[in-house]
């Protein structure tokens, strides 16, 4: 018997945020290397931040990327505030998580339905699964606009909202504004709880491994815009403490850093915070997920589609209930005034923890920033589960099956590269 | 009868102006019926060399592969549109530009940096390439794009928007916030497009979608003196996200002293 000698090329990546490659060479029947590469080009924001007024940074960081421009928002408002010694009060922060959920729906929709779902019914886009599946993907536009829609009222538009600010917000929603919210909320209820029965029916691999699962984690709530980090092998610090347990080191095929918890691979995202959070689940969201039969914590990677469908649902429901008791506020935002000091941010962004650190000089002037996205925190990660994932299936499977196992894999982290500054192509080889 | 065809390319950027075509819900899926989608690697299509009708482009030109791809794409395609500031006017990364800061700034933030490969300067799409029309905004305004997408198809190129946020702010009847409440607004020299959101919310335009045409920026800069800002504040204003439009760029020197140190 010969053993084949494979080399597969995918040079460019379709269906993920941005641009990253992966190079694959089989030798002997065993995998000589794998490499998922990030050339996303850097676009040095932690320098260019350097310099700027305090004023400047939450509309700055939305540009790391345009998916996912709140969370950068809120965990830049979050760290500002620390450093300046401001609370911005219950009002700012019940309306911030209003403002996160608009965005985890927004991107949990976009991924499941145009990055994800061609993978796992056959399908190399949107397009050509709308022919097919015409009411899915329907409702999954519909759901991502809903999110959009949700993002507006608080920020004016969906990419890199402008209504943000440190302190709270540059302006309160009217009640007739929150009215009409909460009615397309409600009406999109009904498809969110549909996404869910669908998403738990759907075909994925039987996978099970091994991993640590990091996430925030909420006194009361599910984790959004605020908490404790914490993991399922004992974590439990605040986000001032992530540095001194978790660093990033430079790979030389890789435009974005990779970060270690305690030097090991970890995972972030829906999968980690579901498996980290299952009992702050919202009641209704509960009883869905238990009439689905899938257990979490879940140790099957694949998961992590239901899981974005489960957070969905979190996000509809919770929008609805912050939205039910909302008041319009005498102000929406609280007086700044800056003062030298370090500040730390952390929230959850929809692809998982997205951690920040300014200094402030006296006239809040940054003198210096660090961000760690939730992509580079889980490349590392990526790399481990894609060299199982391909033992798990069978080097000897052809060439295309190979491929598409790998890419599923990938895609299934939904990983963000312009925020990690990564890259990805893929190319097999095999001598 | 053939469709149109069109490509959406990807260079240094935040992927928030494709996001027209991925957030356009059901009109997604009408506009997959009017053209042939050749290349989108987002969407799932993947054919870079494909050759097609109309280009859109999102993205700064900031690596020797961006400049050899760039003019690859001029080469396959009949029109060439760019998407949003980036594309454009180069974006908030082309603020390494102003001091030539790029090797300090790649040294500091990787721990190899030979493995960098950015160029000095992050560029417009237009240095490298000819332009045929141009979109602006960070990010665009979906409708903008899909109103330009079917002037394209109809074969006229697109109505250009020269109105000042300004005048916007008219025709909505928001509150000027530099006269009542004395913000630094850049609304009367930034093109318009947007829908003047951030007066409508109460909070100065910050010029995102670069400057207007026929613009007199001493005039303005004058104005924010007398409201107060200090030289680096005034160069702040001008030297953001489309610091190297040439009308901002020109302003925003006018006040900058190397890091944004003040006097």
């Amino acid at each position: 018997m010969t053993e084949r000698n494979v080399r597969i090329h995918v040079p460019a990546l379709t269906r993920v945020e941005g641009e990253g490659s992966l190079r694959l060479h089989i030798a002997q029947g065993e995998i000589e290397e794998l490499a998922l590469d990030i050339f996303e080009p850097p676009r040095y924001f932690e320098k260019f931040l350097e310099g700027r007024d305090h004023a400047e940074v939450i509309d700055t960081v939305a540009r790391i990327c345009g998916i996912c421009p709140v969370a950068y928002q809120m965990s830049a408002a979050q760290a500002l505030e620390h450093a300046f010694g401001i609370d911005p009060g219950p009002w700012a922060r019940a309306m911030r998580r209003v403002f996160y959920c608009g965005e985890w729906l927004q991107s949990h929709a976009l991924h499941i339905h145009l990055l994800a779902a061609p993978d796992f019914l056959g399908f190399d886009s949107v397009v050509g699964m709308a022919e097919q599946y015409p009411d899915e993907v329907r409702r999954g536009l519909r759901l991502q606009g809903l999110g959009n829609t949700l993002i507006r009222l608080l920020g004016a538009r969906s990419v890199h909202p402008v209504g943000a600010c440190v302190g709270g917000f540059h302006r309160a929603p009217t009640p007739a504004e929150v009215d009409e919210m909460l009615a397309a909320l409600r009406a999109g209820l009904e498809d969110a709880v549909a996404l869910l029965r669908w998403a738990a029916s759907l075909d994925v691999p039987d996978d099970h491994q091994t991993f640590t699962s990091v996430s925030l984690r909420h006194a009361t709530d599910y984790p959004l815009a605020e908490g404790r980090i914490v993991s399922d092998r004992g974590l439990d610090i605040d986000c001032g403490d992530y540095e001194r347990h978790f660093r990033e080191e430079h790979r030389p095929q890789s435009t974005a850093l990779f970060a270690l918890l305690d030097d090991e691979p970890y995972l972030v995202g829906p999968l980690a915070r579901l498996n980290l959070n299952f009992d702050r689940l919202p009641e209704t969201t509960r009883r869905l997920v238990d009439a689905t039969g899938v257990r979490f914590p879940s140790d099957n990677m694949f998961h992590s589609l239901l899981a974005r469908a489960i957070e969905i649902h979190i996000a509809v429901v919770e929008a609805i209930r912050l939205l039910e008791r909302y008041q319009a506020p005498d102000s929406p935002q609280v007086a700044v005034s800056p003062r030298a000091g370090v500040g730390i941010g952390a929230t959850e962004a929809p692809r998982g923890l997205l951690w920040h650190r300014y200094a402030f000089d006296g006239n809040g002037i940054v003198r210096s920033a660090r961000i760690v996205p939730p992509t580079s925190q889980n490349q590392a990660r990526i790399e481990v589960d894609l060299r199982r994932s391909l033992l798990a299936l069978g080097l000897d499977r052809d060439d295309a099956d190979l491929r598409l196992r790998a890419e599923t894999v990938i895609r299934n982290y939904d990983p963000c590269i312009s925020c990690a500054t990564h890259f990805l192509s893929l190319s097999v080889e095999r001598r | 009868m053939n469709k149109p065809s069109i490509a959406v390319h990807k260079f240094s950027s935040c992927d928030g102006c494709q996001l027209a075509f991925l957030n356009a819900g059901e009109e997604l899926l009408t506009l997959a019926g009017l053209v042939d989608i050749r290349h989108f690697l987002e969407a799932g299509v993947a054919d870079e060399q494909a050759r097609v009708d109309i280009a859109f482009v999102e993205g700064s030109i900031s690596t020797d592969e961006e400049v050899e791809r760039i003019r690859r794409v001029r080469e396959n395609s009949t029109l060439v549109v760019t998407l949003g500031a980036c594309a454009t006017a180069g974006g908030l990364q082309a603020l390494r530009n102003l001091d030539d800061s790029h090797t300090a700034w790649k040294n500091a933030v990787y721990a190899q940096p030979a493995f960098i490969r950015t160029l000095d300067r992050a560029e417009p799409v237009s240095a490298h390439i000819k332009v045929d029309f141009q979109l602006w905004g960070c990010p665009v305004n979906g409708r903008q794009v899909l109103a330009a997408v079917r002037q394209l198809l109809f074969g006229v190129l697109p109505a250009v928007v020269h109105d000042k946020v300004c005048m916007e702010c008219k025709r909505q009847q928001a509150v000027c916030v530099m006269v009542t409440s004395g913000k630094p607004c850049m609304g009367p020299v930034t093109r318009t497009g947007c829908g003047a959101l951030c007066p409508r919310f109460g909070r100065d335009c910050y010029a995102c979608f670069g400057p207007a045409d026929d613009v007199n920026t001493d005039a303005l800069s004058q104005r924010l003196e007398g409201l107060g800002l200090p030289p680096a504040d005034v160069a702040r204003r001008f030297l953001f996200i489309t610091s190297q439009a040439p009308a901002f760029h020109a302003a925003g020197l006018r006040h900058y002293r190397p890091g944004f140190v003040d006097d």
